[in-house]
């Protein structure tokens, strides 16, 4: 066993100049498209429109001081609540309930499927379920026709402004519950079932169960959930591209970057958007990182 | 008594979990019912009435889409992204995990944090300085441009599912193989590559569904040409459009569905798989 070890560690010294060619490919790419223009975009986001001269934070200032782009920071964090906790709440609900059915595959198939198709796709669904007629028309959209069918009056769910950030985001839900359910269920299949069963010979109630040992035993997978949806819902681009283009009050971080982007051409007031919305990702890469090295170490 | 309560509430619960799962098809059947109906039809009435109708199936959306509105040429753009992206995406990050999992070098450490930091990182904030690079090349607009930055986007996330694959496998094999005298080369390609099948196919799905799906990166650096524009790109350049071709929407979405749809059901175990690798360990 020492000689084996012995001849890997030769080997493994004599080819260090070979290592190279393995991880030289990779380091370009995530120098030349990642690192590199991360820093940059910091540079940038202290510059003017069209990154002439220095302006220092008024970028950042004129982002938190005016109506149009604080609407948009308001957004993105309806975005990160309300979308995150439905996810997890639908995912969790879905799959507890699911785990006892013999069709479980099915189920999981069919609230799974909006996950394999684009955005952009999702969005133009999800346009045509949300289509609007005038009261006195016609609905031939499903929600407005289901609304006319019970006798209410025909909402234009993309445009009014009480409730449009919420139908996109239903959207959104409707996307990516299938992976909530999807990992959710991963873990729950994980909880050995002696543990379920000697709580049941103990007397205890499903619900009880629910609360006492399924619920904490799924707490780190519930905490990768939660922080693998905060950040989509945080990115979240071609939905409300597709949707909405940002009108009417639904513009949330990412949508807004491109339009200051290709619409006004400002490259500075894009660059801080990027920046803050980096900046608020940041404490989920510190914590991968922290959780990465635990891992190693044992 | 109690057994009658006991069945009611499992009666219940196979109708809610029912109920929930017609939610959240309807919404696709009703597109896939659209696409097939005749323009004035979508127009007027709703998907749910052709049925009480007589059945008015017609296929003139597809081919308007597909040859009027160049979507057929927007299929093979998709697939001219796609399928390169996907390919270098997966041997140069198979090379580096390799290198990561097997091999001691100085650095190896700071640069595998450095890859597993890069994971959750927003593209967005690279699009201006990528986008100035790629236009002093003259790339932009054209594939390699896509091909490039979609490569570097995925690599964070393929480098950390396949060392962590990569690792798992037995050491002795590769401890043997050293002994007798295997090149690193050699080890990659014979016994790395054949034992990594279902890894790197669970990752070539997860990345090539990826690259079809993707909007933004294609609107940045692809810009507004017809010519190279995926299917993302031209059914939300027909959505702005918005009017005389509003009735190919359901055609053009569903034509882009078709692919991953197709994919995700022949291999939906390896799909998962990603899902699970990436969510559960990153």
């Amino acid at each position: 066993m020492v000689r084996i070890l012995s001849v890997v560690n030769k080997m493994t010294r004599k080819i260090s100049l070979e290592t190279y060619f393995y991880v030289l490919p990779a380091l370009f790419f995530l120098f030349s498209f990642l690192l590199y223009p991360t820093l940059h975009t910091f540079y940038l986001s202290l510059l003017n429109q069209d990154s002439s001269s220095f302006v220092g934070l008024s970028n950042y200032l004129y982002l938190f001081t005016h109506r149009e782009t604080f609407l948009v920071f308001r957004n993105s964090l309806l975005w990160l609540t309300l979308f995150t906790v439905t996810v997890v709440g639908m995912g969790l609900f879905l799959a507890v309930l699911s785990d006892r059915l013999p069709y479980e595959p099915v189920i999981k198939s069919v609230i799974f499927v909006p996950m394999a198709v684009s955005f952009t796709a999702a969005a133009v669904i999800w346009r045509f379920v949300y289509l609007y007629r005038p009261e006195g028309f016609l609905q031939i959209g499903l929600v407005n026709a289901l609304l006319a069918y019970v006798g209410g009056s025909p909402i234009a769910w993309l445009v009014d402004l009480k409730v449009n950030n919420f139908a996109l985001i239903a959207a959104g839900i409707w996307m990516w519950t299938g992976f909530g359910m999807v990992v959710i269920s991963a873990g729950l299949k994980g909880i050995p079932n002696e543990v379920l069963e000697a709580a049941r010979v103990d007397g205890a109630k499903e619900w009880q169960l629910f609360w006492h040992i399924i619920l904490p035993m799924l707490g780190p997978v519930l905490v990768v959930v939660v922080l693998t949806l905060m950040i989509n819902a945080l990115k979240v681009f071609d939905l409300v591209y597709v949707m909405t283009f940002g009108n009417h009050d639904t513009d949330v971080i990412a949508n807004r970057m491109f339009k200051e982007m290709f619409t006004f051409g400002n490259f500075g007031r894009a660059s801080a958007i990027a920046v803050i919305l980096f900046l608020s990702i940041v404490p989920v890469i510190i914590l991968n990182i922290r959780r990465f090295r635990r891992e190693e170490r044992v | 008594m109690r057994r009658l309560s006991r069945e009611i509430s499992r009666g219940s619960l196979h109708l809610t979990i029912i109920a929930i799962c017609l939610v959240w098809l309807l919404p696709t059947l009703g597109l896939l019912v659209s696409s097939f109906r005749p323009k004035q039809a979508i127009a007027t009435s709703g998907w749910w009435t052709t049925f009480k109708t007589p059945l008015q199936f017609t296929l003139e959306n597809y081919w308007e889409v597909l040859f009027q509105e160049g979507l057929a040429r927007s299929f093979f753009n998709s697939l001219a992204i796609s399928i390169p992206s996907t390919a270098v995406t997966l041997f140069v990050a198979a090379l580096a995990a390799y290198a990561f999992a097997w091999m001691k070098f100085p650095g190896r450490n700071v640069l595998f944090i450095l890859t597993v930091g890069l994971l959750v990182i927003p593209l967005q904030i690279t699009l201006i300085p990528v986008l100035k690079v790629l236009t002093a090349f003259h790339l932009t607009g054209s594939f390699p441009a896509v091909w490039l930055a979609h490569t570097a986007y995925g690599l964070p996330f393929a480098i950390f599912l396949l060392r962590n694959f990569f690792m798992n496998l037995p050491r002795d094999l590769f401890e043997s193989a050293f002994l007798d005298g295997a090149s690193h080369l050699t080890a990659f390609f014979h016994i790395l590559m054949p034992l990594s099948v279902p890894s790197l196919a669970a990752l070539a799905i997860f990345q090539f569904l990826w690259v079809w799906n993707d909007l933004l990166v294609a609107l940045v650096y692809l810009g507004g040409s017809r010519e190279v524009a995926p299917m993302t790109l031209a059914i939300s350049n027909l959505v702005s459009s918005f009017g005389s071709e509003w009735h190919l929407l359901p055609a053009a979405a569903f034509l882009s569905m078709l692919l991953p749809l197709i994919l995700f059901f022949a291999l939906q175990q390896y799909f998962v798989k990603g899902i699970l690798a990436g969510a559960l360990k990153g």
